[in-house]
């Protein structure tokens, strides 16, 4: 790369945990030839620029911004106005970012009823902390909210499609992502014979534990609520899926097939098309528990919640 | 007029966090504030959601210790089902936990704190990161990249996912581990613990010596400790009684589940996280520089004080040269770090101890469980603390109530204790330089919020 400038990286986090960073540190011996062909100049996990307290944040410019996390205060806001101001190619980088991820399940309430079960104070008169940033009234994906060039889903993305993507845009290409869903990737025995029902996971799938995976039988049809067939693929790059390797069911946490799809609609056809009592389904509304943002879970009364998702579960979601 | 000083973010933390110093007329700290501001919402959104799927869902609390969060929330689902689990439930949870510590430590100790001992004092923010490391050492930051990484990948090879993870599930644990798996994990455990030792003495070495001089000042303060310990008061990570030291070595024992009666929290105006105290000393919460009230340290520093040893043989030899020259209980916040590498040779022997565990191999490895009503609290000992969970589910199974307290909830006080501290001696008459603001953020690091 001598003679020629080193593209420019920024990483900002939002409503983030912080596991999209460590999964690009996992691309392990990659690691140090990666952070070589690159400069990075923000990401507060590993380095020090600081990007200022008040009003407009003071963000570098870069050639590539990743952005992990969903958008949830009004903080996040212009922190997050301000790369896209600062960066040529913005990256939606997890599926907080994408689709709202995990955060995103506090659109089930309003802003108001989480702020007073956290901060429980009189009644109607929660004990909030005064000088920190804003909630908004729900969370945002990052492109309800500003244009984005890319978008690599993930809870967290797999450590080489993280790296494969970062090579691919510093050459200034357009990386592919597979397009398959989780069922395509995933080696296990299918029948065609369903059960009726999908029953909780309390207790363990049936599989014979001194043979591989490949000789298991798929989860969905053992009765065992598996979202592989509307999530999308790649969370175990070329080998068996993360959860299935595990011997346990997907829950669909890398967003939907088609980035504009709905999960829960997408699965309640799967399970008609089977004939499977979607009834069975204790708490449909978390089938949207990665893919909340877009308007798709929507806030309910306090009280209702409860009933709606522990007594009630077959109640149409709101 | 008075002026106030931030720095925003703090970097090289796991997570979002401020500092604001006050500064008076003269130029002098008249307070300074620690904020984390990050309101999620997990106790209100994990209502109404069958509590079998609540240790896959608070995960995303913390993408670093993930593993954490996974196992505190399995146990408090195991209570609120009444469930008991077959041996090897247990011993391949705990393998993973005391892996993921590993991974955790040499990401913190390496990539995040290190810089700050290894890079000259004087080189710019630029170059003062893991990317300048594998620079100017690439010998040592390629092996400690390889290693971390091994952790990861055994991880991986355990339970599937190693971030975010799934395989503790209510009533014990989701697959078996096979006897060859077993093998192979052993030897890549033995490496890692020959790195662990390595990494200590070069520690010992390399940094702690200047920098127990150099950064006397930093973060000098007298507090409490809270940590577990078995019966025999033995260091433990996984699961045993909760030991809370006063500053004068004094200390009371409780079950996790009790902790309401001895901990209490108190919302402040500043931070999203709400202010850990122990409410049984008496004495409400003061964050008073010179003497503070009810506050008390968790983290690496907090475990190794109110042990009484550790039973494993290299980690027991380390305790008690740290011991002999630092006392007990140790104050100086910088301290973490070194105990930090200690519960790092800890944990590698350990996960050696749980592999030749026959038990461990046993292929049941679940309890089936059934949704009820009941109440659970579950901890675990986080790299960042004393991590609880506390669940109540209805008739169905499904959370009513929740209450979480996470490691670094626990040491905010502290934290802001020891910063304003450190700004008020760092800082004189107004003068303010990237170093000195390097300093008061390396009063926080050293507690690896």
């Amino acid at each position: 790369m001598k003679g020629r400038r080193r593209p420019r990286l920024s990483f900002v986090w939002l409503q983030a945990c912080s596991g999209c960073e460590i999964s690009l540190l996992n691309s392990g011996e990659r690691l140090p030839d990666l952070l070589n062909k690159v400069e990075i100049v923000y990401f507060p996990l590993l380095m020090d620029r600081k990007c200022g307290g008040e009003g407009e944040f003071d963000l570098p410019e870069a050639d590539v911004g990743f952005v992990s996390g969903s958008v949830s205060s009004d903080e996040h806001l212009t922190l997050l106005y301000a790369l896209r101001r600062r960066c040529r190619t913005l990256v939606s980088f997890g599926t907080c970012a994408t689709h709202g991820g995990i955060p995103a399940l506090r659109n089930r309430w309003s802003a108001e009823a989480t702020l007073e079960t956290v901060f429980p104070g009189t009644p109607g008169q929660p004990a909030l902390p005064a000088e920190v940033p804003a909630l908004l009234d729900r969370v945002y994906s990052v492109d309800e909210k500003v244009r984005v060039d890319f978008c690599l889903p993930g809870c967290p993305p797999h450590p080489e499609a993280i790296a494969a993507v970062i090579e691919t845009l510093v050459t200034g290409e357009r990386p592919r992502l597979p397009g398959k869903s989780v069922c395509e990737t995933c080696p296990t025995i299918r029948t065609g014979e369903m059960h009726r029902t999908v029953r909780r996971f309390l207790n363990n799938a049936e599989y014979n534990s001194e043979e591989p995976v490949e000789r298991m039988r798929c989860l969905l049809e053992q009765g065992l609520l598996c979202m592989g067939p509307v999530t999308v693929g790649g969370c175990g790059g070329p080998a068996t899926p993360l959860c299935v390797q595990a011997r346990v069911p997907c829950r669909g946490c890398y967003g939907p097939v088609r980035s504009e799809g709905n999960q829960l609609l997408d699965m309640l056809n799967v399970l008609a098309s089977h004939g499977v009592d979607h009834r069975s389904i204790v708490d449909r509304q978390s089938l949207l528990r990665f893919s909340g943002a877009h308007g798709l879970l929507r806030s309910v009364r306090k009280t209702e919640g409860v009933v709606l998702m522990s007594e009630k579960g077959n109640k149409k979601p709101s | 007029m008075t002026q106030v000083i931030t720095i925003h973010p703090v970097t090289r933390i796991e997570g979002n966090a401020r500092i604001d110093i006050q500064l008076d007329a003269a130029g002098e700290v008249c307070d300074a504030r620690v904020g984390i501001s990050s309101l999620r919402g997990f106790e209100q959104f994990v209502v109404g959601l069958p509590a079998e799927e609540i240790p896959r869902i608070v995960t995303r609390i913390c993408g670093i210790c993930p593993w954490m969060h996974h196992l505190a929330a399995a146990k408090a689902v195991d209570a609120c089902f009444g469930a008991s689990l077959p041996p090897a439930g247990h011993l391949l949870r705990e393998l993973c936990q005391v892996l993921a510590h590993i991974h955790d430590k040499i990401l913190h100790f390496f990539f995040l704190s290190a810089p700050d001992f290894l890079i000259e004092r004087d080189a710019d923010y630029s170059v003062r990161n893991i990317m300048g490391l594998v620079q100017q050492q690439p010998e040592l930051a390629a092996r400690v990249v390889r290693m971390r990484q091994l952790g990861q990948v055994m991880l991986e090879r355990l339970a599937g996912k190693a971030i975010h993870p799934v395989a503790a599930v209510a009533g014990g644990f989701a697959r078996p581990l096979g006897k060859s798996e077993r093998e192979s994990l052993y030897l890549d455990g033995q490496q890692l613990l020959d790195f662990a030792c390595f990494a200590l003495e070069f520690a010992k070495k390399e940094v702690f010596p200047q920098f127990l001089e150099v950064f006397a000042p930093i973060g000098a303060i007298t507090t409490g400790f809270l940590g577990t310990v078995d019966q025999y008061g033995h260091l433990r990570l996984y699961d045993g009684t909760l030991r809370l030291m006063h500053p004068d070595g004094r200390v009371e024992e409780f079950a996790a589940s009790a902790y309401e009666q001895v901990l209490a929290e108190e919302v402040v105006t500043w931070s999203t996280a709400k202010v850990v105290y122990a409410g049984s000393w008496g004495e409400g919460l003061s964050l008073d520089p010179v003497s503070p009230k009810g506050v008390y340290r968790v983290n690496t520093l907090a475990r190794i004080n109110v042990c009484d040893q550790i039973a494993m043989p290299r980690a027991q030899v380390e305790l008690e040269e740290f011991r002999s020259r630092f006392g007990r209980p140790a104050q100086h916040s910088l301290l973490y770090h070194w105990a930090r590498l200690i519960e790092l040779v800890y944990a590698c022997e350990r996960v050696l101890e749980l592999l030749g565990d026959e038990r461990i191999v046993d292929p049941v490895v679940r309890a089936p469980v059934t949704p009820q009503a009941g109440r659970g609290v579950g901890h675990v000992e986080a790299p960042r603390g004393t991590l609880i969970h506390d669940y109540t589910t209805d008739e169905n199974g499904c959370i009513i109530r929740a209450n979480l307290i996470v490691g670094t909830t626990h040491n905010i006080a502290p934290m802001n204790v020891s910063v304003r501290r450190t700004a008020a001696s760092c800082i004189q008459a107004g003068r303010v330089d990237d170093e000195i603001l390097n300093r008061i953020e390396m009063a926080v690091r050293a507690y690896d919020p």
